[in-house]
């Protein structure tokens, strides 16, 4: 099991103001006030978890340390801790109406967009989920099934990644004849998705964690709204 | 002696009450937010069964009109999954259509990454939603975070008047209006609606077969007033979904200890951190079943829950671990049990866990109906055919 970094040595310090600084952006997130009510210390929430049986993360302690705005763990959390968490918010059955689960998802936000150094090493390997998701809106795509990306699902990976033209033709819905995306999306429709993504600043996200990656989305996303008469519409 | 009243838990009556229930009805305040002229209801057409849900409301599931928000995780890796949904609407001759003009939820990314944020989020949600009521029709959603996640999104449009500001906004640039849906429809709910007409046409006897369920996380602990409760099936203690559906076609549902954990899926480790989600996955759920129930099948109805079920059992028997059950969804049991042939409907050639055992148990002979998926593909590979229709799936 991994333990928690207590000591710091995994991840830079930084002055106690910066991390009140952070705190302070969790909790002017418009859902802070519907996440955490108190603790009553049950541990339901540890003993419904995921997470907490393969690694040393406990949604309690994130619940208790952000309960006590002890700045100093919630920092040490932010950058280690919360990236443990299966998202998968078995934690709702806390008798206090506290979700550990969400109060992670706005940290993770927070941690994403002050380009913290543990983002970045939590999202290592996923930049290529990243540029399918914001340039397909498909978040996985058939021709991922590659024997090099799940090694561990076995030799069947091989039979789909050697058949795969042919036995996405032998499917019989007919938007489903893709290898680069799930279905068949329309143009218009993927030009909506990246003029969301304009619009909310999402790209900006994208630039604090993986600078590379960003440049290389924009460019492509920038040609194509071109291409549709968007030429006021750039990412800079 | 005090003798208090005491009663057995088995014995008691669970009957859900919803002019008690412990949360308000977001519906009404929907339609009231219409009413002031803040958003748009897409109301569920006309031809609907009605479902109970966990503080015993009523759910309106729509039979059909229905708009397929597919999955990316479906679609991709597991495609069979969703040609069995579409298979059943077909057979049914119901009115649906499959758009081009959908994207993902993107909320997979954004539980792995947090590289997104409520706006987006919501905005994608509503431009889906929008492209459904613009060609009139209602959205069903076919993945289970998809289901969660929109059940989030409309909640938190429906409180937070920012954000509604913020997307409407965002609407007008695209042309769109700001539409919510009056139920969030997944659609192993339409499944378990229509699991009395699946019953009356099934031709593949399942009562053999005793199988486990598994309930995806997303669909009943988010916004779990929303999920589907029958004080028949479990009490109304769990949700109903699969369960429900499993029995109408007379498959034995087993129980097993571990039924509330997830899968392991956990969104980002399922792509970068899979020691996790495999570890997690044979010893809490696959390794249990089989040894509390030993079941011939895991039905579930997700795409995560499929994806890290079967295929995490790959390097569990490299491990000795007892695993070796085969995992489909609800979508491809139902369809199965009406006739769909195995590999040209359901594809089950797309999944990793040994399903032949099973398959033989119905009665199918695997060599034969491989074979004639086969031919379908050599035909294919010759150039013979473009692709396989709806009605060589048939044959």
């Amino acid at each position: 099991m991994m333990a928690l970094d207590l000591s710091q040595n995994k991840h830079a310090d930084v002055s106690y103001d910066e991390k009140e600084r952070l705190f302070d952006e969790v909790k002017a997130d418009e859902r802070w006030h519907h996440v955490l009510y108190g603790c009553y210390e049950c541990g339901i929430c540890v003993a419904s978890c995921p997470s907490a049986r393969f690694y040393d993360f406990s949604p309690r302690l994130i619940a208790q340390a952000v309960a006590r705005e002890d700045a100093d763990l919630i920092y040490t959390l932010m950058s280690d801790s919360i990236w443990d968490c299966s998202q998968c918010f078995s934690c709702d059955r806390c008798p206090r109406q506290n979700s550990p689960g969400q109060i992670i998802t706005i940290m993770r936000e927070v941690a994403v967009r002050n380009g913290l150094g543990t983002a970045k090493e939590a999202l290592q390997g996923y930049g290529r989920i990243i540029y399918k998701i914001m340039l397909t809106g498909s978040q996985v795509s058939p021709d991922m099934l590659q024997p090099d990306a799940f090694p561990d699902w076995g030799t069947h990976v091989y039979e789909i990644a050697e058949n795969l033209e042919e036995w996405r033709k032998a499917l019989p819905p007919e938007t489903l004849h893709t290898t680069e995306t799930g279905w068949v999306i329309d143009d218009k429709t993927i030009i909506e998705l990246y003029l969301i993504w304009h619009m909310t600043g999402v790209m900006d996200l994208i630039e604090g964690v993986d600078e590379g990656l960003y440049d290389i989305i924009v460019d492509v996303m920038e040609e194509r709204l071109e291409e549709a008469g968007y030429d006021d519409v750039t990412f800079d | 002696m005090i003798h208090l009243p005491i009663v057995k838990a088995a014995d008691r009556q669970f009957e859900a009450d919803p002019n008690n229930a412990p949360k308000d009805d977001l519906r009404e305040e929907l339609f009231q937010l219409e009413k002031e002229g803040e958003l748009e209801v897409i109301r569920v057409p006309d031809n609907y069964i009605e479902l109970k849900t966990k503080y015993g409301r009523i759910k309106k599931i729509p039979v059909e009109k229905t708009w397929h928000h597919k999955s990316c995780g479906q679609c991709g890796h597991i495609p069979g999954y969703s040609s069995s949904i579409f298979w059943l609407n077909r057979q049914f001759g119901l009115d649906y259509h499959d758009p081009t003009d959908q994207t993902s939820c993107t909320a997979w990314n954004y539980y792995a990454s947090a590289t997104s944020n409520p706006e987006a989020q919501a905005a994608v949600a509503i431009r889906n939603f929008a492209a459904a009521h613009e060609v009139g029709y209602f959205p069903l959603i076919h993945c289970g975070t998809s289901f969660g996640h929109y059940k989030e999104v409309r909640h938190a449009l429906v409180h937070q008047h920012g954000l509604r500001r913020k997307v409407r906004k965002i609407m007008e640039r695209l042309g769109k209006k700001l539409v919510i849906p009056e139920e969030i429809v997944h659609y192993s709910e339409w499944v378990l609606a229509m699991k009395d007409r699946i019953a009356e046409r099934q031709t593949v006897d399942m009562s053999n077969i005793t199988a486990t369920v598994h309930p995806a996380c997303h669909y009943h602990k988010l916004i779990e007033e929303d999920a589907i409760y029958d004080s028949e099936i479990y009490g109304a203690q769990r949700t109903a979904i699969i369960t429900g559906t499993l029995q109408a076609l007379g498959i034995n549902v087993g129980d097993y200890s571990t039924w509330y954990d997830c899968c392991g899926f956990g969104f980002r480790h399922i792509l970068v951190s899979r020691d996790f989600s495999r570890s997690f996955s044979v010893q809490r759920k696959i390794e249990v079943m089989k040894e509390e129930v030993n079941p011939d099948v895991t039905v579930t109805h997700d795409t995560g829950c499929v994806t890290t079920l079967d295929q995490s059992q790959f390097a569990g028997r490299a491990h000795d671990k007892k695993v070796g059950i085969p995992v489909m969804s609800d979508s491809q049991i139902a369809a199965l049990a009406m006739g769909a042939h195995p590999y040209k409907v359901l594809q089950l050639h797309w999944h990793n866990a040994d399903n032949k055992p099973f398959l033989e148990k119905l009665g199918f002979d695997v060599d034969k109906i491989w074979s004639e998926f086969q031919a379908e593909v050599d035909l294919i590979k010759a150039g013979k055919k473009d692709f396989m229709t709806w009605e060589d799936a048939e044959k």
